[in-house]
């Protein structure tokens, strides 16, 4: 008999639990999310790298380090087989004079965590290396190993190969209570009606406490929010490292990165500001944080970018657990519930690694035996993208299907056909409400110069024809596009 | 009684910042506009002021959903807000042609249409 | 992939200046096509649907709507060829007078290859990031073009509280139509200490509605869960900066940008035309040539534009141009002399004059000014103006026989006050 698993929320860590589990006979799993797609909360919002793992310390975090490693090493070959574009360009951590002390422990760190080739690089080497670089820098911590992906699309490839492999997922779902009787969990109670679930898995990310005390269990266990803000530069600019660079960290965070995005963009982040606890809707940029971020740009650079070049500013909140400890435990009391709660950075790095580790708490703690799925298929294909093929391959693209010979989105050369495949692809994984912003996501329109200005209207009026919805009711994030027909307010009035 | 009122011409872009001297309510004289043009509009806003409206009406079956409007001439700014009411109420069948009267006698002008709608081909079975 | 015969020439964007040039070369006799990415012709006029255009180009007071409307017909009369749904990917400048285009359709890529290049491709809306607006991204934010595009082509109604930001003819024609469809226009904000738009569109779009008029003031901050709920208003300093405990707060449910246009040119920039800072639009010659030979660009790719008399006018030098081009397989060549801006000239096209031409200028001032002068002092030319304003470009010709007294190997530009005596 199968036991069934609801796993709340559907950003990168429930996203990856639900894959894994999605290759065992013993499971049939329901990924629930309160959004209208996947991924919309910290997993959108991140700094996009795949940390080597050298900045863990293995004795106060033991947990972070080991599979903030071993996610390093998964994503290899999870992004391969999910075709989620990703680039290895490796890091440099940059330290002026008075930093050297302290950059170097990461030596140390590196070599008790078993991370591979990290290094000091001199000030010469480093500057041949990345011409941009402020000239005043003293040195860096080389680590070859860390990636930079993109994480919209990880997700969203993520739940595409789950769903394809029996997974369900229930959006607009909003978990308000969890069932227990008897010592353990029934289910969860939502906006939708009751779902019956043996094992509960507590992936709800900023609101991973709440969840947690929905179930009874650490009631003293509070996530603080902290908002991280970025800025992204338009592709065209003259300074795009090759590889991650960052300051030194410092107590409270990673430190500030530059680093040219999978797409091509130069951005700059994050800053660390813990909000009050009920702040967790807060993902607005502010005047303080952007100049921050410019400030310790120039610490990095030689020179930056024109502000008439910033494309976007975005804020995104990570979710701060007590003592940055990983709370990652299931319980007797009630039997099946299982916290992956407070999963701050390297978070996104260690998904694939946190996945399996939880599958082994089920093995373990619930006395399960595994048994692998016969047919478990590991590939998903993503949207064939206009944008990155040849003048020839677009000319056979378009014999094919006409729909690539109209462009709808300039900026990014993004044709009628995927956008119509990304809408096909949102119905196929069960999403129940078409947004622009999950068509952006899946197609890049409206990621470039124009930031949507010449497109969004178009591609709302793809989603309605092909929705059958009325073009002012199309959603763009969370809200529709107009208030009614034209006339609406006259007639009212 | 003396009066000074300000008017700023709205025939032209150089928008004239026009005066007009009165006496008790009648028009002694008016200076600042560069063109006689401006020295009739000045008056007839003095007297009663009037503007050309310009909206959409909803079109069905067209391929457009509107087709935009504008009254033939200037109407009485009281009367804006009842023809902005009566083009919400109506809606019209395509086609309609540029310069077509949608609407007849209202305000003491008519409403025409200021684009082509065409009718929108069949679907496909 | 299909190969065709080869053009002389090609204009690529389909509103009034490429329509414009499209005609003209057809007049001129010489082997050309207009390309559009969209499925229909006529460009942003389609939706304008407010007097003001074509005042000397027909005579005729038109709405956008009517204007392009007889443009079209004088285009299809005269049996231009154009391909709609048909974008460029990209161009390829094989030799001074060989251009390849790449053009993406519904029918495959199609490499058409021309002597001469038309670029009238318009300009992109200034969005919120270009703004120094921080806070939420909630939904219920729109640039003016696109809530324009809602309203007037596809009847839907953005939202019912707005605030607009800028005052330029554009967002002030945006909160009549708002105003005029029952939104309650709770202000328009305006970082000058004027506003940007014509005064008559200040009485006709504000005025007469009883709408706000915010100058000196810009927005700070947008908040909003999940639609807009309300923005952060503060004042400004004589150098736009925000004065610390002037802000207020204004609730609404929509943000309106009517922050300026910018030229959208990066194929341009990509074949490596040089750009005009001020302009943010390529530096031409008297024929609007670029700095790529047989590359020629007119309308607001070249420079934004408030009339569209002059838009037009610039298609039809730009085709003019190339058919010079064509004629001497190439711009003649001559001492092409610079010009400069000189007092309260923000900017201006051409740069370089030959002196052998009737040249057309076309500038804008820093900033507004009454009873003035402009004036081009190497060759004693002065025209009297009532009123100078950034909002409306200024523009002058200066004939070749004016011309022919030039001995400087400059031209300057500038606008002198004239005092009362």
């Amino acid at each position: 008999m199968r036991l069934r698993v609801a796993i709340i929320g559907s950003g990168i860590i429930g996203s990856c639990i639900a894959r894994v589990l999605s290759m065992y006979e013993n499971f049939s799993v329901t990924l629930i999310e309160r959004e209208f797609d996947v991924g919309w909360g910290s997993s959108k919002a991140n700094s996009s790298v795949i940390h080597p793992g050298h900045e863990e310390d293995p004795e106060r975090h033991p947990l972070r380090a080991k599979l903030c490693k071993e996610g390093n090493i998964l994503w290899r070959t999870w992004a391969k087989e999910l075709d989620i574009p990703v680039k290895w360009p490796g890091e440099l951590m940059l330290f002026f004079r008075e930093e050297e002390g302290r950059a170097r422990k990461y030596i140390d760190l590196a070599k008790r965590n078993g991370i591979p080739s990290v290094k000091i690089v001199p000030r010469e080497e480093l500057l041949k290396m990345e011409p941009i670089l402020n000239p005043d820098v003293e040195g860096a911590v080389y680590a070859p190993t860390t990636g930079v992906i993109d994480p919209f699309e990880a997700v969203i490839a993520v739940v595409e190969n789950a769903v394809d492999n029996s997974v369900k997922l229930l959006t607009e779902t909003e978990v308000r209570a969890i069932k227990i009787a008897g010592g353990e969990v029934k289910g969860v109670l939502t906006n939708n009606g009751f779902i019956d679930a043996d094992i509960i898995i507590n992936a709800a990310g900023i609101h991973s406490d709440e969840v947690s005390h929905m179930a009874g269990v650490e009631p003293n266990f509070k996530i603080r929010p902290r908002r991280g803000e970025y800025i992204l530069f338009d592709e065209d600019v003259e300074i795009k490292p090759t590889r991650v660079l960052h300051t030194t960290p410092t107590e409270k965070t990673k430190g500030v990165y530059g680093l040219t995005t999978i797409h091509g963009n130069l951005m700059i982040g994050p800053t660390a500001e813990d909000l009050p606890p009920d702040f967790k809707e807060r993902t607005s940029t502010t005047n303080e944080g952007l100049e921050y971020l410019w400030d310790k740009a120039l610490a990095l650079f030689k020179e930056l970018p024109p502000r008439s070049k910033v494309i976007r500013s975005f804020a995104g909140l990570r979710a701060e657990p007590p003592d940055g400890r990983w709370l990652i435990r299931a319980y007797m009391d009630p039997w099946g519930f299982i916290n992956v709660a407070g999963i701050r950075s390297p978070g996104f790095t260690a998904a694939p690694a946190i996945a399996h580790y939880v599958l082994n708490l089920i093995r373990t703690e619930y006395d399960v035996k595994l048994i692998k799925k016969d047919r478990w298929n590991p590939y998903r294909r993503g949207i064939v993208r206009l944008a990155d093929k040849s003048l020839h391959q677009i000319d056979s693209l378009i014999r094919k299907n006409p729909d690539y010979g109209e462009i709808i989105c300039y900026c990014k050369l993004v044709s009628k056909a995927e956008i119509l495949e990304a809408i096909e692809r949102m119905r196929k994984i069960g999403i129940k409400t078409i947004t622009l912003d999950g068509i952006k996501y899946r197609t890049r329109a409206g990621f470039g110069r124009c930031q949507g200005a010449f497109c969004r209207w178009k591609i709302a009026l793809l989603v309605s024809q092909y929705t059958q919805t009325p073009l002012h009711k199309v959603v763009i994030k969370k809200s529709p596009y107009g208030i009614g027909d034209v006339k609406v307010l006259l007639r009212e009035g | 009684m003396q009066e000074v009122r300000e008017i700023v011409c709205l025939i032209c872009p150089n928008s004239c910042v026009m005066k007009v001297y009165l006496e008790d309510k009648k028009i002694l004289r008016i200076e600042g506009n560069m063109c006689p043009r401006g020295e009739e509009y000045a008056k007839q806003e003095i007297i009663q002021p009037k503007r050309v409206v310009i909206s959409v009406i909803k079109v069905r079956g067209g391929d457009m959903p509107t087709v935009s409007v504008k009254t033939e001439n200037p109407v009485p700014k009281s009367c804006i807000l009842k023809i902005m009411k009566l083009l919400s109420r109506i809606e019209l069948d395509a086609p309609v042609s540029m310069g077509q009267v949608v609407i007849k006698g209202v305000c003491g002008t008519n409403i025409v249409a200021t684009r082509d709608v065409r009718r929108k081909p069949a679907p496909k079975l | 992939m299909e190969r065709y015969p080869s053009y002389d020439v090609i204009i690529i964007g389909g509103g009034p200046a490429g329509i414009a040039a499209a005609i003209r070369s057809k007049e001129l006799g010489m082997k050309s096509i207009l390309i559009e990415s969209r499925e229909i012709l006529g460009g942003v006029p389609l939706q304008c649907i407010h007097p003001g255009f074509g005042i000397h180009y027909f005579k005729e007071d038109l709405t956008g709507t009517e204007f392009i409307s007889k443009l079209l017909k004088k285009m299809e009369d005269i049996n231009v060829s154009y391909l709609t749904r048909a974008h460029v990917h990209s161009i390829e400048v094989r030799s001074h007078n060989e251009k390849v285009i790449n053009v993406i359709t519904s029918e495959g890529v199609k490499r058409l290859e021309t002597k001469t290049l038309i670029y009238a491709a318009g300009a992109r809306e200034r969005h919120i990031f270009e703004t120094n607006i921080v806070g939420d991204r909630p939904d219920g934010i729109y640039t003016a073009g696109e809530a324009q595009t809602l309203m007037d082509i596809y009847g839907i109604m953005p939202g019912k509280q707005v605030v607009i930001v800028g005052s330029g003819d554009v967002g002030l024609i945006m909160a009549r139509r708002f105003a005029l469809e029952g939104a309650k226009v709770v202000a328009v904000i305006e970082m000058m200490p004027y506003p940007g738009g014509l005064l008559r569109n200040v009485v006709q779009c504000l005025y007469d509605y009883d709408i706000p008029l915010y100058l000196s003031h810009v927005i700070k901050r947008v908040s909003g869960r999940r639609r807009v709920e309300k923005v952060t208003v503060s004042r400004v300093d004589e150098s736009l900066r925000p004065i610390k405990g002037t802000e207020f707060e204004l609730r609404c449910d929509t943000l309106i940008l009517a922050t300026g246009l910018i030229p959208n040119i990066d194929i341009l920039e990509r074949i490596g035309v040089i750009i005009d800072p001020a302009t943010r639009g390529p530096v031409v010659n008297e024929f609007l040539e670029t700095t790529v030979p047989g590359v020629f660009v007119a309308g607001n790719a070249l420079i934004i534009n408030d009339s569209v008399d002059n838009v037009v006018n610039q298609g039809e030098l730009a085709a003019e141009g190339a058919h010079i081009f064509i004629q001497n397989d190439g711009m003649p060549s001559t001492g092409w002399r610079p010009v400069k801006k000189g007092r309260n000239i923000r900017s201006a096209v051409p740069h370089y004059i030959s002196g052998m031409r009737d040249v057309t200028f076309y500038a804008r001032v820093r900033a507004p000014e009454r009873m003035v002068e402009v004036r081009v002092p190497e060759v004693d030319f002065k025209r009297r103006l009532h009123s100078v304003r950034p909002a409306e470009m200024i523009t002058f010709k200066l004939p070749k026989e004016l011309l022919a007294s030039l001995k400087d190997p400059k031209v300057t530009l500038e606008v002198v006050r004239l005092c009362r005596k």
